[in-house]
């Protein structure tokens, strides 16, 4: 366990320090997912189901949503910054996200179809 | 009798509402109740638990009048956690591969013209509000990752902490949003589905994806990643044309 969690967080150490050393403009965790499915591919008995390392990223990935609380709440306080520049960036904010999930899905689903691409149905 | 009492009582509160145990334990107990409420209401997506427990969370600190910095004291602990948590993703990347090899095209298809959508959508509509240029470049990179979202506001001249708040706002909206709109447009794939998620947006998204299935919660992850990368490339390209 602990061993695992070590794995996860020298992942990112490294990734930091590549993206601080190189100037990417990826922030060092996204660089140390990279690595660290790189080493999967190398040796995936490590991502079985059971394995250490899979039942931590099971963890931390199950409960992803409470590791946005803390930065939720931090947004409360800037809540009147939003309300101050008056309906136009709220209304940008729904319409931008909700346009953008209607384009990404259709766009996917249509390509999909043209390549013959299985779909992995919901029911 | 009463008055010693009191006095030990605030003396508690000064101590605890000062230590980051407090604020820690205030946290995991809020997403706790958060999670229950979501998990009773069969995942229903206006209650997302991220949205519950920062409205309960928000209460409490404007109740017991505690600074965010004090309250973030204890959180911290929680907050770090994003970093091995991102790393971790490489799990359900390595573990769907075969899947995602095959949708090499959909993927990449998808991500310029969600990308391209998330931008252009964005300061097209507050432009057409009269909302002014330093505003508009802290709102262009609103659908991704808040690190690479305020790396990117920062170089274009936006307001970085303008731009967190709107990274935030739109993860919570996107992971509301999501399901009735693919509901509706009736939309199955569940590769689509959570690509789409994590693409608009991002870790919130993506939490909410892994929530409803893991293919779409591993076709979320990848979205995040890939789209923070195009983001950073497409943002500055496309605020001069503004």
């Amino acid at each position: 366990m602990i061993a695992a969690l070590t794995l996860l967080l020298g992942c990112q150490l490294v990734g930091e320090a590549v993206t601080r050393l190189l100037g990417l403009p990826v922030p060092g965790p996204v660089i140390g997912m990279a690595l660290l499915f790189l080493g999967l591919r190398l040796r995936p008995a490590a991502a079985q189901e059971g394995a250490p390392l899979a039942t931590v990223a099971g963890v931390l990935l199950a409960h992803l949503s409470l590791l946005f609380v803390p930065a939720g709440t931090g947004i409360v306080r800037h809540a009147g910054a939003l309300i101050a520049h008056g309906p136009g960036l709220i209304v940008a904010l729904v319409v931008s996200t909700a346009l953008t999930l209607v384009v990404t899905a259709f766009v996917f689903v249509k390509v999909a179809a043209l390549v013959d691409s299985q779909p992995e149905q919901a029911p | 009798m009463i008055a010693p009492d009191l006095a030990r009582v605030e003396t508690l509160w000064v101590y605890l509402a000062a230590d980051p145990l407090l604020w820690l334990t205030v946290t995991l107990a809020t997403y706790v109740v958060a999670d229950r409420l979501s998990s009773r209401l069969d995942r229903h997506p206006l209650a997302n638990p991220v949205l519950i427990a920062v409205a309960l969370l928000a209460a409490i600190l404007s109740v017991t009048r505690t600074p965010f910095e004090t309250y973030f004291q204890g959180a911290q602990f929680v907050h770090f956690l994003l970093g091995p948590a991102t790393a971790a993703l490489a799990l359900p990347l390595h573990r769907h591969w075969p899947l995602v090899r095959k949708a090499v095209l959909p993927i990449l298809a998808a991500l310029l013209a969600g990308a391209l959508t998330a931008v252009i959508s964005a300061i097209g509509i507050a432009a057409a509000f009269g909302v002014p240029q330093p505003i508009l470049a802290s709102l262009a990179p609103k659908s991704v990752t808040a690190a690479i979202a305020m790396g990117i506001a920062r170089e274009i001249g936006g307001e970085p902490s303008l731009t967190a708040t709107l990274v935030i706002a739109t993860g919570i909206l996107g992971a509301v949003m999501v399901t009735p709109l693919m509901i509706w447009l009736g939309f199955t794939d569940w590769r689509a589905r959570g690509f789409a998620a994590g693409l608009a947006a991002h870790g919130i998204g993506t939490a909410r994806a892994f929530q409803v299935n893991p293919v779409a919660g591993a076709f979320a992850g990848i979205a995040m990643g890939l789209n923070g990368l195009v983001t950073a490339v497409l943002v500055p390209l496309i605020l001069r044309l503004f």
